[in-house]
């Protein structure tokens, strides 16, 4: 009770500095979010954070932006018929399970080995994902572009076949960004770890979007888009947990949600003028960068637990900031991506238009 | 020449040169949410004393997002639409083969 009188005690003054700020930082969060269904969380915590907004508000406060963000793109997309509402549910449920299990996690190694343990936990979870997943869909979005089958239609993995092809009784269930019947105890576990991640690092979709592509075998704009729906559960339900116990600052979510939802409407629309492995290419992009970021962060975690040598406070200042510097570079140019790609389709779209009324000209 | 004049003139139609935007919506919607936002921020003591108390309270800050959301997405939905910015068009849509339904030309 204490913690939580001290929590709303310490809600930051709002100037119109930080609130531009804020409002910036979630267009271009909003933005990517929309484009590949995930991402923007892990620079927004950061981001409030350095306005000086305590950790625990920060998360809780993101959180109850993030489930508006995600359900207002989630329509958007269904506009478009990319979003598999069914899919989106069934993980949603495991991951929230997951989430559950995996905060339980945080606090207990926070308990054991305090803020910089739990920091270190967190940054190599990062490097280990992003390194894995993260090289792994941008090898995968190369092959496309080398191969020139970047204009065809995705391939579904081996692995996703039989997937596809496994029958338990009892089990199965029909999706139909799959079309295919798969057993939800292949969605259990993956859901679980959507949400253990999104615990960890704030952003599921890491591992949400990519297991719906490479094992279920959902095409890349469908799995983008239903990630969103699993957003939406997920942030519903940590969002009310932290609103149990006083943590979300409504001024903060509210403002990021301001320009979120400008930006994830932009990003959608943007889905509709790209190939496919666009989503890959972006996501590919901001998740080995970011990696960088935060790879640079393990040694002053290291040093403040006594792992190595301890670093000085000038080299620790510095990596810090350019950890930051490269994070909010990976969202620049992931914004940067989605907005080129849209205008260079819009422009072929007029192109072709031009055409056309051409050819009706006698 | 009287086919031809009409034809065009549902080509131009079609691709949206002469669509209504939903300007008036737009503005209604921008109103209600730079409303709601002027509220949060000019009575931000007391939606923080309220929201932040937890237990049954936590219904205040939920609530308060998805009424955000419905306003000021219906608002960012419009915006965008009266900016010009939508889905691309599919090629080969119903619009591109009505206009060439009967023609001799062929569709692109």
């Amino acid at each position: 009770m204490h913690d939580i009188v001290f929590a709303a005690a310490n809600f930051i003054n709002l100037d119109a500095v930080n609130i531009i700020y804020l409002f910036v930082v979630g267009f271009v969060g909003g933005l990517v979010s929309g484009f590949i269904g995930s991402g923007g969380a892990f620079v927004l915590t950061p981001a409030m954070m350095s306005l000086g907004v305590p950790g625990l508000v920060a998360v809780a406060s993101n959180m109850c932006h993030k489930f508006p963000k995600a359900l207002i793109g989630a329509l958007k997309r269904a506009k478009y018929g990319q979003v598999d509402v069914k899919l989106g549910i069934v993980l949603g449920i495991s991951a929230e399970a997951g989430v559950l299990y995996g905060a339980h996690i945080q606090e207990s190694i926070k308990k054991a080995f305090g803020e910089a343990g739990s920091n270190l936990y967190v940054s190599v979870a990062f490097v280990v994902i992003l390194a894995v997943v993260g090289g792994f869909i941008l090898r995968d979005a190369w092959k496309a572009y080398r191969s020139g089958n970047m204009h065809e239609e995705e391939k579904v993995t081996k692995l996703a076949r039989w997937v596809q092809s496994i029958n338990i009784p009892g089990t199965m269930v029909y999706f139909k960004s799959l079309n295919a019947r798969i057993s939800v105890l292949f969605t259990i576990p993956l859901g679980f770890a959507t949400g253990m991640l999104a615990a960890t690092i704030a952003v599921g979709g890491f591992i949400g979007v990519p297991s719906m592509i490479y094992v279920l075998g959902a095409p890349s704009l469908m799995a983008s888009a239903t990630e969103l729906v699993i957003a939406f559960v997920m942030g519903l339900g940590g969002s009310f947990k932290y609103a149990l116990h006083g943590l979300v600052d409504i001024r903060l979510a509210m403002i990021i949600l301001a320009g979120s939802l400008f930006g994830i409407q932009l990003g959608a629309i943007g889905t509709t003028y790209v190939k496919p492995f666009m989503i890959k290419v972006v996501m590919g992009v901001i998740m080995v960068i970011v990696l960088f970021s935060r790879g640079l962060m393990v040694p002053v975690y290291m040093s403040q637990l006594g792992l190595i040598h301890t670093l000085g406070e000038t080299t620790v200042k510095a990596l810090k900031s350019t950890s930051f510097a490269i994070m909010a570079l990976a969202l620049l140019l992931g914004a940067f991506i989605v907005l080129r790609a849209m205008w260079q389709g819009r422009r072929a779209e007029r192109a072709a238009t031009q055409e056309v009324l051409e050819h009706g000209k006698i | 020449m009287v086919s031809y004049i009409i034809r065009r003139q549902e080509m131009a139609n079609s691709y949206g040169s002469m669509k209504k935007k939903p300007i008036g919506k737009m503005i209604l919607f921008g109103i209600v949410s730079l409303s709601f936002y002027a509220l949060l921020l000019v009575k931000q003591d007391i939606v923080n004393d309220f929201f932040a108390r937890g237990g049954i309270y936590a219904f205040l800050p939920i609530a308060a997002a998805f009424i955000f959301s419905f306003v000021h997405g219906s608002f960012t939905g419009k915006f965008w639409t009266v900016l010009g910015i939508e889905a691309a068009r599919k090629p080969g849509s119903p619009k591109n083969q009505k206009i060439f339904r009967g023609d001799s030309m062929e569709v692109k």
